[in-house]
């Protein structure tokens, strides 16, 4: 069994020069004022607690969250039926195909979908409702998150589900549970790695994009990655970008542990088979 | 009774028609625009296939689709096999080594795709590499292995572990094995990662954005484009992608119907 461990060897040491290092570096030039002077120091801290970069990190976290339970609501029921259908292996490849345009495009076309003298707006005219302002506001932000990260949640829950073993579902069943319990005390239960996951896939690039925010709010509003982003390429200063990104970090390595607590009960729950 | 199922039936067809829709939208508005004689992309003026003809002649679309492509192909392949081999490598250590393990290789994932560009990129100054296509490639691989791990990972956890162990105890060397005994179990696993894989490095653009300076992919075209207005021939090159892709799929999916049919009777 030890040679099998082998096997992860190659990747252990591509994740000690690609990602832990990085991460080391990104640490470094958050403490000092590399790269020219690497004594400690915490200035790039309090000019990063600035109350107005918190205000735009607090905004950027409420839009994620809302765009991850609006994925959530909406990607279960698609994976559960996928699950359940005759060709899910088929429908699921519908689901993940809008992937393949790139995002930005995808982006980019909602943008024409919405503007004011857009398709959606024609519509509305056209049924004497008259124009809306569709475009350029958080909603339109949101809507654009949930529609390039569906999938993420679609796909690992479908995988989870469509793994599930039916004969357990059949047992309840037996056991005189109706349609709704069964969901609710095993497919729901059972299916929660599959959650987590996908809710990880989701709220991790919505608390930091900055491209879809950048074009559905036509630059209107800020969120967290436009600060970072412009602390490397407009302003320059790389020690200031690199405290952010560590704050960024920790807040949601904080999330996460929350979840793969959360994840691993469920794991216990059902290590009980 | 019966008619209480075909009513949840129908809500539930339904319901996948209209999140289907939701999703194909803006791909539908964006292949209609492809043909669309003027530049608005608000209304659609008149049939014309000039964007098609002029996508052809324009170098700087089609070195930044090849970019993409040998980069989508090659950071896809090389993280399928490494993710595959380390999820099942890291499956066997015992808890205290996996946690860590596991927790690093989540790091690309959790880690905001700026920050990951940014510290990639701090790297890659640090190691005094020219920023281009190789470490616009390297970064690829770095952030499309963790998302095959996350796919494989729940396939071998779900998978009995004694088969492996069968296996070895009749004589069949470790790597063996795993290609004859685990890999086909969790083969959608390893699949669906790679899928995953290499949809998400097409897509990408902020780590590329930020790991390349003068190459550019895609993304970075559009970006770059955005800013003048973005040109229908985008659109085209999108539609053809899309057909392509459709294709392929359709191709593969004959087959894949096939097999499950088969499976389906048998059992």
């Amino acid at each position: 069994m030890r040679k099998l461990k082998l096997f992860a060897l190659p990747y252990i040491l591509w994740m000690v020069v690609f990602t832990v290092l990085p991460m080391f570096l990104i640490v470094y030039y958050a403490f000092t004022n590399a790269p020219g002077n690497s004594a400690p120091t915490l200035e790039h801290f309090f000019k990063a607690i600035d109350p107005m970069y918190m205000k735009i990190l607090l905004r950027s976290i409420w839009i994620a969250f809302l765009c991850t339970a609006l994925c959530l609501l909406l990607g279960y029921p698609v994976a559960f039926l996928l699950a359940r259908a005759r060709n899910g292996a088929v429908w699921s490849l519908f689901f993940i195909l809008p992937m393949w345009m790139n995002f930005l495009l995808r982006t980019y076309a909602w943008m024409s979908i919405l503007e004011n003298t857009g398709i959606l707006n024609s519509l509305f005219v056209a049924m004497g409702l008259g124009q809306m302002e569709l475009l350029y506001n958080e909603n339109a932000v949101i809507l654009g998150m949930v529609y390039n990260f569906l999938p993420f949640m679609i796909l690992p829950i479908y995988t989870n589900l469509q793994k599930q073993d039916v004969s357990l579902l059949e047992a309840a069943q037996d056991l005189g549970c109706n349609g709704w319990r069964v969901f609710t005390r095993v497919t729901l239960p059972l299916s929660m790695p599959g959650v987590v996951s996908g809710i990880t896939m989701v709220f991790m690039p919505a608390v930091t994009t900055f491209a879809i925010s950048r074009l559905l709010s036509g630059g209107k509003f800020m969120l967290f990655g436009d600060i970072i982003e412009q602390q490397y390429l407009s302003t320059g200063n790389w020690n200031v970008g690199s405290m952010l990104s560590l704050i960024m970090l920790a807040i949601i390595l904080l999330s996460m542990g929350l979840m793969g607590r959360f994840g691993s009960d469920t794991k216990d729950g059902g290590g009980m088979l | 009774m019966r008619r209480n199922h075909k009513a949840l039936h129908l809500i539930s067809r339904l319901y996948m028609v209209a999140v289907l829709v939701f999703l194909y939208a803006p791909i539908l508005v964006m292949m209609v625009l492809s043909f669309n004689e003027g530049k608005s992309r608000g209304n659609f003026t008149g049939f014309s296939l000039k964007w098609y003809g002029e996508l052809f002649q324009n170098a700087e679309i089609m070195q930044a689709l090849s970019n993409t492509l040998i980069i989508a192909v090659i950071s896809s392949l090389v993280a399928t096999v490494v993710g595959t081999f380390a999820a099942y490598g890291i499956s066997q250590m015992n808890r205290r080594s996996q946690g860590l393990v596991m927790n690093i290789s989540y790091l690309p994932v959790i880690n905001p795709d700026i920050v990951t560009g940014v510290s990639l990129m701090l790297l890659f100054i640090f190691m005094r590499m020219n920023l281009g296509f190789a470490t616009m490639l390297i970064s690829h691989i770095v952030f499309n292995i963790p998302y095959v791990i996350l796919s494989v990972m729940p396939r071998i956890k779900q998978m009995d572990r004694h088969l492996l162990e069968a296996a070895m105890d009749l004589g069949l060397p470790p790597l063996r094995a795993f290609l004859k005994v685990v890999l086909p179990d969790i083969m959608p696993g390893v699949i669906s990662g790679m899928i995953m894989a290499f949809t998400l490095s097409i897509d990408d653009f902020v780590i590329s954005f930020f790991t390349t300076s003068g190459v550019q992919n895609l993304s970075i075209y559009i970006y770059s484009s955005a800013r003048r207005g973005i040109e229908p021939t985008v659109y085209a090159i999108m539609t053809l992608m899309f057909v392509t892709v459709v294709s392929l799929l359709l191709l593969i999916n004959r087959k894949s119907l096939g097999r499950t049919v088969a499976k389906r009777t048998r059992i």
